[in-house]
């Protein structure tokens, strides 16, 4: 066992999850107080000593999955016999035809009727019989194939017809409905029954898997990057749902850590009137100094965000990072452009939901002049000429949000230094990886003289270390006044 | 007292009118069985809190609450010499020889005991919950390094007061910060997440006792369903007991769209929220 848990540690640091040697000792410690055989108590026990933030929490449980794969349903599986002589029976008709592994040109229509009345029935031990017979079937494993399961994941559920069961279950739960609330409940709930189906198919995928070629090797293709890691410009629709959820509390976090730094800091000079009052009620002792806080400014925020399609979440995200941090800045007013661009601070006000936001900017600021591919140069220059004067002061730091992606137009990088002069600081961000800058239509090379920083922010960790640096006055660049 | 299986606790809190779930049990029974403290994090009012007294009740321990705010420091979680005292015994007696007088005057007489000093120095066997441990400062958090790993307080007058009793520590986070790693590290981590459909039944049935069991139920699931929406502040499992209550006030015994959109205000707190439900619901 202790051989098993080193390994594990190990692959849990690879993934990136921070485990100390006093963490790992804990584990073993306290595996010698549970019963073994229980998968239940052993991730119980390996989660609360290794895993210490919940944001870590899917790449233990990957680990996890791929590491002790094999220990658990065995013991389970006794457990279905004894239960499961209706399912078995049913079952025992359907696996004669097929037989093991040579299934994969039949007819797979008995395993989907087996399923659709496993999920009507709610029989969780037939839905077992039929999800483990489906991937003995279905399948198609080649042993000894480095892959993640992902592709025999989609082989299965494509030939089991799990989106026709889904749909053929909605009818029947939906029938039962009386009202439409009912209706959007039995939904759900059929949602709910098809990933778990999904999920059952897939962790016994990754169990033949781990027999197959051993956790450490399933672990490492399974391994994906932490959410706050993952490459925002090359990330899914599933991994931009995860980095969705957990952009609003990073940002309070940001916010509170913020607040917290700017009030306790330095404690600043002696107030002699408050420590003189206070010391009456020890006889004159002054035994409680008191200190007057110290108040640093506030700087103010100007966003110019690039919105083109290829940029625009990375926009919405550090828009949705700075606004939620706003009680950080005197003042905060943004500005979207593609080859137009046009003031957008009123869309955001508090509570303000950033997508539909953003989907109401695409369609009612000017921020598309002629052809709606980005073209920095006249928006640099429409800035200047428009909102220049009004927006930006010395005290006033000016961040840029886009990928340096000019479509070959006029770059105009003498809009972007009249900018840069009239503010205190001017922040580049790019989302786009730095060896790329320079390479085709970017002109990132052009603009980066103007710029007090052009940093390379690619994913959220990056985004939020960004922002705390702006916020705190301390850590910022300050320009000669030209 | 300790539990011999993490069934045991269950059963125990169970009574106490607390339904842990399988994690919250096993990670419950493994802090007993290591002597280490629970950090407990997870969203508002999913029940933290609720976890340290149920356990309090379950082991007839007295329970010990520091609530934890910004500023806290020192002299308010720990303990304090009481200045006024001391200037007093010193007053009152001018002749006294000052050696004598400072033994005095720096004794457990002239000491206010604060939440931690008073776990630790508990005859009984206590459970000290640390709450919302967030909102203190990085720094305020090394205070309670030396009593969450090795249960003592060394203070410099009077020298170290060990534990007569080691006390059951619960920390909870709202998680507005990264806790640092030296705290954690002391820790066992216990997330609990918003309860699933079959345990928030449960909840709601046994909180409220008078509900059907099957408004609950579809209770249950349209609070699972709320909560899938993006929205600002999803509703806790505090609001649907609250939901409940209004539901029972209302004598309301079956949901329709209706009912629901007119008690939403219960379940959320933003308007923006309300509206945002509402629309999702008459859409369906």
């Amino acid at each position: 066992m202790l051989g098993i848990l080193t390994g594990f540690v190990d692959e849990l640091r690879e993934a990136g999850i921070p485990v100390s040697m006093v963490e790992a000792i804990d584990a073993a410690r306290g595996i010698e107080h549970i019963d073994l055989a229980s998968r239940s108590s052993l991730k119980a026990v390996l989660g609360s000593t290794l895993v210490k933030n919940a944001r870590h929490h899917l790449a233990f449980e990957v680990a996890f999955e791929a590491f002790f794969a094999l220990s658990g349903p065995q013991a389970g599986s006794e457990e279905d016999d004894a239960r499961s002589d209706a399912a078995r029976s049913l079952l025992s008709g359907l696996s004669g035809t097929g037989g093991a592994g040579g299934g994969d040109q039949d007819d797979a229509s008995d395993l989907v009727a087996a399923l659709l009345t496993a999920l009507r029935e709610r029989d969780d031990s037939l839905l077992l019989a039929v999800v483990r017979a489906a991937v003995d079937r279905l399948a198609g494993i080649e042993p000894g194939r480095p892959v993640g399961g992902a592709y025999y994941l989609y082989r299965v559920i494509r030939r089991l017809e799990l989106e026709q069961v889904g749909a053929d279950l909605s009818e029947v739960v939906e029938g039962e409905a009386s009202s439409s609330l009912e209706r959007r409940l039995a939904e759900e709930e059929v949602e709910r029954r098809l990933a778990q189906v999904r999920e059952m198919l897939r962790s016994e995928i990754r169990r033949r898997l781990v027999a197959d070629r051993g956790p450490r090797a399933v672990a490492r293709t399974l391994r994906r990057p932490l959410i706050e890691d993952i490459d925002l410009a090359a990330a899914t629709r599933d991994e931009l749902v995860e980095v969705e959820r957990v952009v609003h509390p990073l940002s309070r976090r940001l916010a509170t850590r913020l607040a917290q730094r700017r009030r306790s800091g330095t404690r600043g000079r002696l107030d002699i009137r408050r420590t003189m009052r206070a010391s009456l009620s020890t006889g004159g002792v002054p035994v409680d100094p008191r200190f007057r806080r110290p108040r640093p400014g506030k700087p103010e925020i100007v966003l110019l965000c690039d919105i083109s399609g290829s940029v625009a979440t990375f926009a919405r995200f550090t828009m949705q990072i700075v606004y939620a941090i706003g009680a950080q800045f005197s003042r905060v007013r943004s500005f979207a452009f593609i080859d137009g661009l046009d003031e957008v601070t009123s869309f955001f006000g508090p509570g303000a939901d950033f997508a539909a936001a953003m989907r109401r900017i695409g369609a009612e600021a000017e921020v598309v002049w002629l052809d709606g591919h980005s073209d920095y140069g006249n928006a640099f220059a429409t800035f200047r000429d428009r909102f220049l004067e009004d927006a930006v002061s010395t005290k006033t730091t000016v961040i840029v949000t886009g990928d340096g992606r000019s479509n070959y137009h006029d770059p105009n990088a003498e809009a972007l230094r009249d900018i840069a002069r009239s503010a205190r600081a001017l922040f580049w961000l790019n989302p786009e990886a730095q060896r790329y800058w320079d390479t085709g239509d970017s002109i990132m090379g052009l603009y980066a003289p103007w710029c007090d920083e052009v940093s390379e922010v690619r994913s959220l960790r990056q985004l939020e270390r960004f922002v705390e640096r702006v916020a705190i006055p301390a850590t910022r660049p300050m320009r000669p006044i030209a | 007292m300790s539990h011999a299986s993490p069934n045991e606790i269950a059963a125990a809190l169970r009574r106490e009118g607390y339904l842990p779930d399988d994690r919250i049990a096993q990670v419950v029974f493994l802090a007993e069985r290591l002597d280490k403290p629970v950090l407990v994090e997870g969203p508002a009012g999913v029940g933290k809190t609720e976890l340290a007294k149920a356990l309090a009740a379950a082991h007839d321990r007295r329970l010990i609450r520091l609530q934890c705010y910004e500023g806290l420091d020192e002299a308010k979680a720990l303990y304090e010499w009481n200045y006024r005292k001391q200037l007093l015994r010193i007053q009152a007696d001018e002749q006294a020889d000052w050696s004598e007088l400072a033994e005095d005057i720096f004794s457990e007489e002239f000491l206010l005991s604060r939440p931690l000093l008073e776990a630790i120095g508990s005859a009984d066997p206590v459970v000290l919950l640390i709450d919302e441990i967030d909102r203190v400062e990085m720094e305020t958090e090394a205070l309670l390094l030396e009593v969450l790993s090795d249960f003592q307080v060394s203070i410099p007058e009077l020298g170290t007061i060990e534990a007569s009793s080691r006390p059951m520590v619960l920390l909870t986070s709202n998680n507005t910060r990264e806790l640092s790693e030296a705290l954690k590290r002391r820790c066992l981590f216990l997330h609990i997440n918003y309860p699933t459909i079959e345990r928030e039944t449960e909840i709601l049935l046994s909180r409220v006792p008078e509900i059907p069991e099957a408004l609950a139920d579809s209770m249950a699931k349209i609070v699972a369903s709320i909560r899938s929406e993006p929205i600002r502040k999803p509703p806790s499992v505090s609001e649907s007991l609250d939901w409940a209550r209004t539901l029972l006030t209302l004598g309301i015994d079956r949901l329709d769209e209706n009912t629901v959109t007119d008690t939403l205000h219960v379940l959320l707190k933003y308007q923006a929220d309300i509206d945002k439900v509402a629309a999702s619901l008459a859409e369906s």
